[in-house]
């Protein structure tokens, strides 16, 4: 433990900003104390708590890779008090930080096979971290698929990412908008996600499939998950349960036995279909 | 096993501030059996008992001067150990970041609670698995806890809302304690029998005038143990229950409760176990100056599971489901234990008289699924 308080935060400051999509953006984070920065380390899935002093705090996954030393990035929507405190932050501005939290993407026991990305709108940032982690480490890992789908074209975040990711060929990105997201210039495809995933059908022999994204996306992609062969142990997602001390003590993400915040945020289909259904 | 005289009592409260400790007691105030801080044992409740059932807390007059002739009240010790309300650290502006002040904490606070009942003592027990346990032991509870004194009390009646001889956590307290401490009044004799529970409880009899109890007198408590483990008060069949609830999620019991509990929160106000809290930001005006505080929450609040998608509980039936599987539950397979100390607070304070012995029972009785008795 690096403090004698839980709660206490690293100081960081915002190195960059991004504007991903309307009220969209990433943070790019780097320590002002070369000790913390130097303590620090995490692994894909894990997440944090982001503050500014009279805000409040607020639960964000670490969107950066692992494989990515010396900083970290977050992508966050503004939605209420803290997040919009967040937006009105410039280069510069500092944040304080604590994490990281929760367990993990299990990618050592991964290796040697196929990875198989499926991702909605503003969840594709805890999936990005795990992308680059497996891009970065790209011998490893046998095919790799990204399915990544959102409401419009200005609603998909990372663009400059997606088309890095488009022109890779050891990799292979399908994009999809909504129907009537589309726009004239759009080249990818038009349709919801789980439908697009059926038309692409990838087969489960030794393939993971790590799906993120709104509920009523996830509710439609595993059954199309499990219609194509995958098991419920080859399918993982990562839970957004509302939290608040990130460290299994304040009781509120608890969801049946587990705590989303130490037990999770990443589980299993297996392990979510022995949960109540509070996610 | 000892005799310590009535007059001993006060110099056990004396010999706990030699050692510096802050003495915390039952007593009377606004109507109420609550704790607070005494540092004479004319400040505890004397000839006063309380009057508990569903909705329902009084206090009375006694017929005699017995000094913890009464349950438990409105307060937990968890008050003291769990404040409601903590400041975590301070920030001041400094350019465009902060400067955190920590410091601010102060020295601990030595706490001795006297009048420890053994259900509380389990309660505290649980506390201790949930804030000490896990790769982030809870740093603010346990420097209050390292340095807290207990001296337990024996229940020697039921009160009219608890249950501890079903969840196997009284009246007699078998552990957890520094010195325990059995009222016996009885024959013309009126004296307290003590137990020692740690080397410190030792050391501090050592301050306080006592003597060995004869035979006879250990043969009285005894009895009155005995007597008050077999008084017959409200029961909860503990027996299978986690399995028993958890294949009742769709049970419409739960509908039925949703119907009459107002998600008011009384009952996590006041139950010695809960311990969710929440962290929140305070300024002043300037903008200058802001402070981080954690204060006690509750799973009854619409606020608790919100996020910006949505809420995983919108339902006041869903989140009274949430607070019963949690403790007779969840919480055996997160912490060993059930959750549940059978104090009966949550009853008696419930202002609709909502009784989870009665609700647990309604489940058991009309089981969804087969599952063994």
């Amino acid at each position: 433990m690096r403090s004698a308080n839980t709660y206490m935060p690293y100081p960081m400051r915002i190195d960059a900003i991004i504007d991903e999509a309307p009220g969209v953006r990433t943070f790019t984070l780097k320590f002002m104390n070369n000790a913390d920065a130097e303590e620090f380390s995490f692994k894909a899935g894990q997440f944090g708590e982001y503050s500014l002093f009279g805000e409040g705090e607020a639960t964000f996954c670490i969107a950066s890779s692992p494989t990515r030393q010396g900083y970290i990035e977050c992508t966050f929507r503004q939605a209420g008090r803290v997040t919009s405190a967040l937006a009105r932050q410039e280069v510069g501005s500092v944040l304080g930080f604590r994490g990281p939290y929760g367990n993990i993407f299990p990618l050592e026991e991964w290796y040697g096979r196929n990875i198989l990305f499926v991702a909605g709108g503003i969840a594709l940032p805890p999936l990005r971290s795990v992308i680059w982690n497996v891009l970065d480490l790209r011998d490893r890992f046998k095919d790799v698929t990204v399915l990544y789908g959102a409401r419009s074209v200005a609603d998909l975040v990372y663009k400059h990412e997606l088309k890095e990711w488009g022109t890779r060929s050891d990799m292979r990105l399908v994009t999809t908008v909504d129907p009537g997201g589309e726009t004239a210039e759009w080249q990818g495809k038009v349709g919801f996600v789980p439908t697009v995933l059926e038309t692409l059908a990838p087969g489960p022999e030794n393939t993971v499939a790590l799906v993120c994204g709104p509920p009523v996306m996830i509710k439609y992609t595993f059954p199309v998950l499990e219609q194509l062969g995958f098991t419920a142990d080859q399918i993982y997602t990562t839970l957004e349960n509302r939290m608040k001390c990130g460290v299994g003590k304040c009781g509120r993400c608890n969801v049946g036995p587990v705590y989303v915040c130490k037990d999770g945020p990443v589980f299993s289909y297996r392990e979510l279909q022995s949960l109540p259904a509070e996610y | 096993m000892f005799i310590l005289e009535l007059s001993a009592l006060q110099a056990l409260i004396a010999a706990l501030q030699a050692r510096g400790y802050t003495v915390v007691a039952p007593t009377v105030r606004d109507g109420a059996i609550t704790f607070d801080a005494i540092s004479s044992m004319d400040e505890l409740p004397r000839g006063w008992t309380d009057v508990q059932n569903p909705s329902h807390y009084s206090i009375a007059r006694r017929s005699d001067d017995a000094y913890f002739g009464f349950n438990v009240g409105p307060h937990s010790w968890k008050k003291f150990l769990f404040p409601s309300r903590l400041r975590l650290f301070a920030a001041t502006k400094a350019g465009k970041g902060f400067e955190i002040d920590a410091s601010a904490d102060g020295a601990p606070v030595h706490y001795a609670f006297l009048g420890v009942r053994s259900c509380e003592l389990q309660a505290i027990a649980l506390q201790d698995r949930v804030f000490r346990s896990g790769a982030y032991a809870d740093t603010h509870y346990s420097r209050l806890r390292d340095n807290t004194l207990i001296v337990a009390v024996n229940c020697v009646h039921v009160g009219g809302t608890c249950f501890c001889a079903s969840m196997n956590t009284g009246p007699h307290a078998e552990t957890g304690y520094d010195l325990a401490l059995t009222e016996v009044i009885a024959d013309g004799v009126h004296h307290f029998v003590v137990e020692t529970g740690s080397p410190k409880g030792e050391e501090l009899l050592g301050d306080v005038p006592h003597q060995p109890a004869v035979d006879a007198e250990i043969a009285q408590v005894r009895s009155l143990w005995d007597t008050a483990a077999q008084q017959s008060g409200r029961t909860l069949d503990t027996r299978n229950l986690p399995q028993i609830l958890n294949d009742n999620y769709e049970h419409p019991q739960w509908d039925d409760v949703a119907k009459r509990c107002l998600a008011c929160a009384n009952c996590t106000m006041v139950c010695p176990t809960c311990f969710c809290s929440t962290v929140e930001d305070s300024t002043d005006l300037s903008g200058e100056h802001a402070e981080r505080w954690r204060r006690w929450d509750t799973c009854f609040t619409s606020d608790f599971t919100k996020v910006a998608g949505g809420n995983i509980r919108m339902s006041t039936r869903t989140r009274y489901r949430q607070w019963v599987t949690h403790k007779l539950c969840n919480w055996v397979e997160q912490f060993g234990k059930f959750g549940c100390v059978g104090c009966g607070r949550c009853i008696t304070w419930c202002p609709a008289g909502i009784d989870i012995t009665v609700e647990a029972a309604a489940i058991r009785g009309t089981s969804m699924t087969p599952t063994l008795g």
